[in-house]
């Protein structure tokens, strides 16, 4: 275990609510700490739709969704806030002291004042292509990511898809593999040209295979697979041996370890107050799309508003004996020094 | 009004009378037809209004743009005759059209 941070606030999500939530903390000196499963900030703005327009974001007639998070971290930046990526929050528990316990699947372990939930639609997590019982190799000899190349090293590797990931993985593994194989279902690839470039070159070459089809079907036993088969747009049947397989499908949004937090759901949703955004645990707040109440929308605006709301409450279980004063940061020039503009 | 049949996975049928100009998925979605998610609200950025156009109907249906086979990439169960149904424009054209719905969106 590695060591504990100790945290005014942490924030379960870096999606576009998570972000703005460091602002309206920061402007009461609630220092945070941002956990997200994905690689990079933004949320679904970065992740689903980073090149499309956003027409009611306050103040913005049109916005993109990259756009409107790189903004936002302009923003955010005087508040210095830790990120946290390519982590899972797994766990949250109370403790003795009142303080939570939040930890991750990498391990990170922190003690926050108060928790904040701004997991959006859930957990980005890699879809699962329709291949009857491949559940039984995932994590032996099915993989979604990489995360160590060495265990690709003299294998037969068979990369699935044909986006920025199976692309890149392809380029980095074939020097190691014994064989590699890119199967895509069409020879259309939605990858950087260059990318796309080199890889046809590694095939006239001879230095991997790439076909046009789907896999149907897996052999192997005890979690090792041996070979998959697949099918070719002319429904012909191949049997591409394989021995290590990275389907890269996209993401889907799952709620994920949450449900296990000991919290009120409504639908996969958590209930709070209009109030204060509090979830049915006192200290442990929710906003953004994850959170409900009559007359929920799911907007982005409406997480900025309920963000203000809720850094009131925690900046007052963070510092107990202090007066909140109201202000504007137009004029005030107390939030402007912790802005750096005055 | 055009009308469209959608077949659920375990077979039920469900016909819907649509608006010509407004979208198959939109008018899965108004009328609670199973099995069509929608997550992204038709901004062709998901892959979870999945569906197989009837082979009667490829034609009248025409072929997915760039934008949508790109995103079909991420469909679940991908056929030949595969749509994402936000990207299908209901016309006169299309009235009778029948999509069967996928097992599941992903
Ligand atoms: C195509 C599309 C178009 C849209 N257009 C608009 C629009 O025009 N206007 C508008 O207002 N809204 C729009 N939306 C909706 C808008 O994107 C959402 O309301 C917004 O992203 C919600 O922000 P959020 O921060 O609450 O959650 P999200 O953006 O969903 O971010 C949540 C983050 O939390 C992470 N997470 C969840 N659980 C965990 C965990 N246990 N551990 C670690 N990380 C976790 C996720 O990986 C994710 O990155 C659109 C959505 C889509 C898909």
């Amino acid at each position: 275990m590695s060591e504990v941070i100790e945290a005014d606030a942490v924030i379960v999500g870096a999606g576009p609510v998570g972000l703005f939530a460091v602002f309206e903390l920061g402007l009461l000196d609630v220092r945070c700490h941002l956990v997200d499963i994905l690689d990079k900030p933004g949320g679904q703005c970065a992740e689903l739709y980073p090149e499309k327009p956003i027409y009611d974001i306050p103040g913005f007639p049109i916005i993109t969704g990259q756009g409107l998070t790189e903004n936002l971290l302009a923003q955010i930046r005087p508040f210095e806030p830790t990120f946290h990526f390519g982590q899972m929050v797994t766990a949250l528990t109370r403790r003795p002291d009142g303080r939570f316990d939040v930890e991750t699947d990498a391990e990170t372990h922190f003690i926050a004042k108060a928790v904040i939930i701004a997991a959006g639609g859930g957990s980005f997590q890699p879809k699962r292509p329709p291949v009857p019982g491949i559940e039984a190799y995932e994590g032996k000899s099915v993989f979604y990511s990489v995360r160590k190349m060495e265990a690709f090293r003299g294998e037969e590797v068979l990369i699935v898809g044909g986006g920025d990931s199976a692309l890149d993985w392809t380029l980095n593994l074939q020097p190691l593999a014994k064989r590699l194989t890119l199967l895509h279902r069409r020879d259309a690839f939605r990858a950087a040209p260059d990318t796309v470039n080199k890889m046809r070159a590694l095939v006239a070459e001879g230095a991997m295979d790439l076909l046009f089809g789907q896999v149907t079907g897996l052999e192997g036993a005890d979690g090792q697979v041996g070979a998959a088969i697949v099918t070719d747009n002319e429904d012909r049947e191949h049997r591409i041996p394989a021995t290590r397989i990275l389907p890269f499908f996209g993401l889907t949004m799952k709620l994920g370890p949450i449900a296990d937090w000991g919290l009120n759901l409504h639908e996969n949703l958590i209930p709070v107050d209009t109030e204060k955004f509090e979830t049915s645990e006192p200290g442990i707040f929710s906003i953004g799309d994850i959170n409900w109440y009559p007359g929920k929308l799911k907007l982005i605006l409406s997480g900025f508003h309920e963000a203000a709301l809720m850094a009131q409450v925690v900046s007052r279980i963070v510092y107990p004996n202090k007066k909140i004063l109201f202000q504007y940061t137009t004029s005030s020039t107390s939030l402007q020094k912790k802005l750096g503009v005055a | 009004m055009p009308k469209i049949t959608y077949i659920a996975f375990d077979g039920t049928p469900y016909v819907v009378e649509a608006r010509e100009g407004t979208t198959v998925m939109e008018n899965a979605i108004r009328n609670s037809v199973p099995g069509i998610e929608a997550e992204c609200g038709g901004a062709c950025a998901c892959a979870t209004c999945h569906v197989y156009v009837d082979e009667a109907w490829r034609a009248a249906t025409g072929e997915p743009e760039p934008m949508e086979e790109d995103m079909l990439d991420f469909a679940f169960d991908l056929r030949p005759n595969s749509r994402l149904s936000c990207q299908i424009r209901v016309s006169a054209a299309l009235d009778g059209l029948v999509v069967r719905i996928p097992e599941r969106q992903g």
